[in-house]
């Protein structure tokens, strides 16, 4: 639009000749130079073995794989891969640390969780590099909310932990289950140990945490934090490792719970492995989450929220708005709006303070990502894909969506999670929400209208166990996060959040 | 009785979250020196005083035109901006610059005045040299529901401009909220401005990151429209460097590159142009001068 249009000038003189005029100014652009953060007090140590029973350990095996910058495919550093007999020996320290620190007053739980989400906060530079450097999210993502928020989660789970009493139901007696085996996705590293951790802990539970095998240097990150708060050895133990690790983890002999945040298709072969037993679990899985935008909706604020939903940390976000349904009476303009505002995003450098979109996770994912956009092209939807340089290392996927993405189209069903959009048009209220419930998952959804009245009807009848209204992907720790149907069962966040580690009614 | 006024809507919260991710953007080094030298060339410097004199406007025009004689390459600024008592000196100092003159004509700032005499204010203003006016609308008019009025009233000022170019200041704070600054932007684009801008720098509140955004969202659409492009001047409160660089960020990534030049970006103000030579001047050395090295009009 605006290269096609002429300006007028404001060149009229003011009623004299001019003596000397002012060169004029060549048609400019203005570019921001790059803002790399810098990486200088960054020391990553060149291996690191699993954390057992308060050490740093040689795994069994002895196997080690190098985790790499997904931006330039660079090496950071050899990573301990964790075997079925490391699973053994870390669950066996948990065992052990369990009695002692469920028997500390709540009190001095809090303290210790209080002292890591602390030194969380003093290393918080450290660790949003190193988040970026690991998984190629933007650093200004990582920065203002993936460590922000691990501290808060840690903050707030402090403050629970000894007024268990009035968080849960019951008698005042709070028994936590014992051991917790957690698994956890790359998608937000250092955000979703917290999210496992911090409820653990305070509810008196020792843990055994597998990172995700392409992210695993948070996670150890914060071993060496726990060193430093601490917290009484075994009580919280970190096993980097492949699916492998994650599989001998979940069906270790002495796991008395079991969370697990990642695809819908291995969260279902861990529910088949536990069938029968009595072992908790909460499953966090996959979504296909829609945004809907009512014709009355504030649209420049619309069009932020679903670049917020969808583009945010490159899509790789179990609850994006990867589906928008949009009134058909504003559909074109909105289309148009979003189109319009997505050239603005900066694709790049995951480590420069301007980048907006940063890398894709691995290949794999990068893979599936053009697997999918492949089958959307093929059933006929209209791809528009932005046309941006991309670097030539690393794995990048430019910011596209789908117009008339059909809902039978699979990519209006299957979970992308990559920066990919499919679009689709409503006419009527009961339509949006036919529309919207219709998916095997049910994680979140986003409302978009200016009108309360029907924010809240509409929210009221969707499948969704987070329902945004007139913004997307905010987070918070005081706020009970989980899904519906195939997205999984159990809540993370607020008081809520506690239940799952504790045995009702004992 | 005026017809029932229909709103844009905007979103307080989402307009607030788009300005605090835009303000984090970082420019440094050649996008920082290029950054200050275009603010710089974009500036309507401003005296609006019951003090002001032709001495002190002969003064500020010096200025104007030559921000900075011991660094050549910094360019002029826009306009010198002043009442219609000063046009004349005004002209007179900046004769064969290139930089222009405004005037805020229309009973600036309050507007409550008499059309027929703000109609000949601007007249006068215009015959005098001026070629840009900066008027305010009349907030009485719109508060009451009276668009109409508001548009007949810029319309038959434009007229009264001739050649001259149309401001149209909001005076944005007292609109009361960002729906209303944005119809207020419609109604003022679809009447003949060809600048809409913030405030008149005499109010409580003047250019606000959000009020800047909500205003360069309704030119968007304008252009998007009509295919007519509408000039924007934040005025009032751009008193720092980094508030400055902040409306080239807010006009780059909501309007294009395309509005990155002064016959499309103004922006009104006076502090801020030594304030924005100290910079640059500390890109170029590497240190701060003294604050006598800054000459003060």
């Amino acid at each position: 639009m605006s290269e096609t249009t002429t300006a007028p000038q404001g060149t009229t003189t003011n009623g004299r000749e001019p003596a000397a005029v002012a060169t004029p100014r060549a048609p400019l652009r203005w570019e921001y130079s790059p803002a790399p953060e810098s990486t200088d007090h960054v020391r990553l140590r060149e291996r690191y073995g699993l954390f057992i029973d308060g050490e740093f350990v040689e795994p069994a095996g002895g196997a080690y794989a190098p985790t790499i910058n997904p931006a330039t495919e660079e090496p950071l550093a050899e990573v301990a891969q964790a075997g079925a007999d490391d699973v053994a020996r870390a669950v066996a320290a948990a065992r052990a640390a369990q009695p002692a620190w469920a028997a500390l007053p709540g009190l001095e739980r809090g303290k210790y969780i209080f002292r890591i989400a602390r030194l969380i906060q003093e290393r918080a530079r450290e660790l949003a590099i190193v988040e970026t450097l690991d998984g190629g999210k933007p650093i200004k993502e990582s920065r203002d909310v993936d460590i922000p928020l691990a501290a808060a989660h840690f903050f707030y789970y402090a403050g629970w932990a000894d007024k268990l009493a009035y968080a849960l139901p019951g008698d005042g007696v709070v028994t936590p289950r014992g051991v917790v085996g957690q698994v956890i996705p790359w998608n937000f590293p250092l955000l979703m140990a917290a999210w496992k951790l911090a409820p653990a802990l305070a509810t008196g539970n020792t843990a055994v945490l597998k990172p995700a095998d392409t992210t695993p240097l948070t996670a150890l990150l914060l071993a060496e934090i726990l060193q430093e708060a601490e917290l009484p050895a075994g009580v919280v133990n970190i096993l980097p490792g492949d699916g492998s690790a994650g599989a001998a983890l979940v069906r270790a002999e002495g796991i008395d719970k079991v969370a697990f945040t990642g695809s819908t298709a291995v969260g279902r072969d861990i529910q088949t492995a536990l069938a029968g037993k009595d072992i908790g679990l909460t499953l966090e899985l996959g979504g296909k989450s829609a945004n809907i935008v009512f014709e009355d909706a504030a649209l420049d604020q619309a069009v932020e929220g679903i670049v917020q939903g969808i583009f945010f940390n490159q899509g790789h976000v179990c609850c994006a708005g990867s589906r928008l349904l949009v009134q058909e009476s504003v559909a074109e303009q909105m289309i148009e709006r979003l189109w319009t505002r997505m050239q603005a995003l900066r694709i790049g450098d995951p480590l420069d303070k301007n980048t907006d979109v940063g890398a894709i996770n691995s290949a794999a994912q990068l893979a599936r990502i053009g697997e999918l956009v492949g089958a959307g092209v093929a059933e006929g939807a209209g791809l528009r894909q932005v046309s941006c340089a991309l670097p030539d290392r690393g794995y990048w996927f430019a910011p596209a969506l789908f117009t008339e993405a059909s809902p039978a189209h699979r990519i209006s069903r299957e979970e992308i999670f990559g920066p990919v959009l499919a679009v689709t048009t409503f006419r009527t209220h009961a339509e949006a929400i036919e529309k919207a419930n219709n998916s095997p998952y049910g994680l979140a959804a986003g409302i978009w209208t200016d009108k309360g009245s029907k924010a809240f009807e509409v929210a009221a009848q969707l499948q969704a166990g987070v329902v945004w209204q007139n913004t997307y992907n905010h987070f918070d720790p005081t706020a009970a996060f989980g899904g519906f149907k195939e997205s999984g069962f159990g809540r993370e966040g607020g008081a809520a959040g506690l239940r799952p580690y504790v045995r009702q009614g004992a | 009785m005026s017809p029932t006024r229909t709103l844009p809507h905007v979103d307080r919260v989402g307009i607030q979250e788009r300005v605090d991710a835009l303000a984090k953007r970082s420019i440094k080094g050649e996008a920082k020196r290029e950054g200050l030298l275009l603010a710089i060339s974009m500036l309507d410097l401003t005296t609006l005083e019951g003090a002001d004199t032709p001495g002190k406007v002969r003064q500020l025009a010096a200025k104007a035109v030559t921000p900075s004689p011991a660094y050549p390459e910094v360019p002029s600024c826009a306009a010198v901006c002043v009442y219609p008592t000063m046009v004349r000196a005004a002209c007179d100092a900046v004769a064969g610059s290139g930089v222009h003159v405004a005037s805020v004509a229309t009973g600036f700032p309050a507007g409550q005045t008499p059309l027929a005499t703000r109609l000949e204010e601007v007249r006068l203003a215009v015959a005098d040299g001026a070629d840009e006016i900066d008027m305010v609308i009349s907030r009485d008019a719109y508060l009451s529901g009276d668009d109409a009025r508001v548009a007949d009233e810029i319309e038959q000022i434009k007229d009264a401009c001739g050649d001259a170019h149309l401001k149209v200041i909001l005076e944005t704070v007292e609109l009361g909220s960002y729906d209303h600054i944005r119809h207020a932007s419609m109604l003022a684009m679809d009447a003949g401005a060809d600048f809409i801008k913030t405030s008149t720098g005499k109010a409580a509140e003047g250019a606000t990151p959000g009020v800047i955004l909500v205003m360069l969202e309704a030119i968007r659409d304008y252009a998007q429209r009509t295919g007519r492009i509408v000039g924007m001047k934040p005025a009032g409160g751009v008193s720092t460097s980094k508030a400055a660089l902040g409306v080239l960020v807010l006009v780059k990534e909501t309007l294009g590159d395309a509005w990155l030049t002064p016959d499309l970006l103004r922006i009104g103000a006076s502090s801020v142009l030594n304030d924005l030579l100290a910079q640059y001047i500390k890109t170029e050395t590497g240190r701060y001068g003294r604050a006598e090295d800054f000459s003060r009009e």
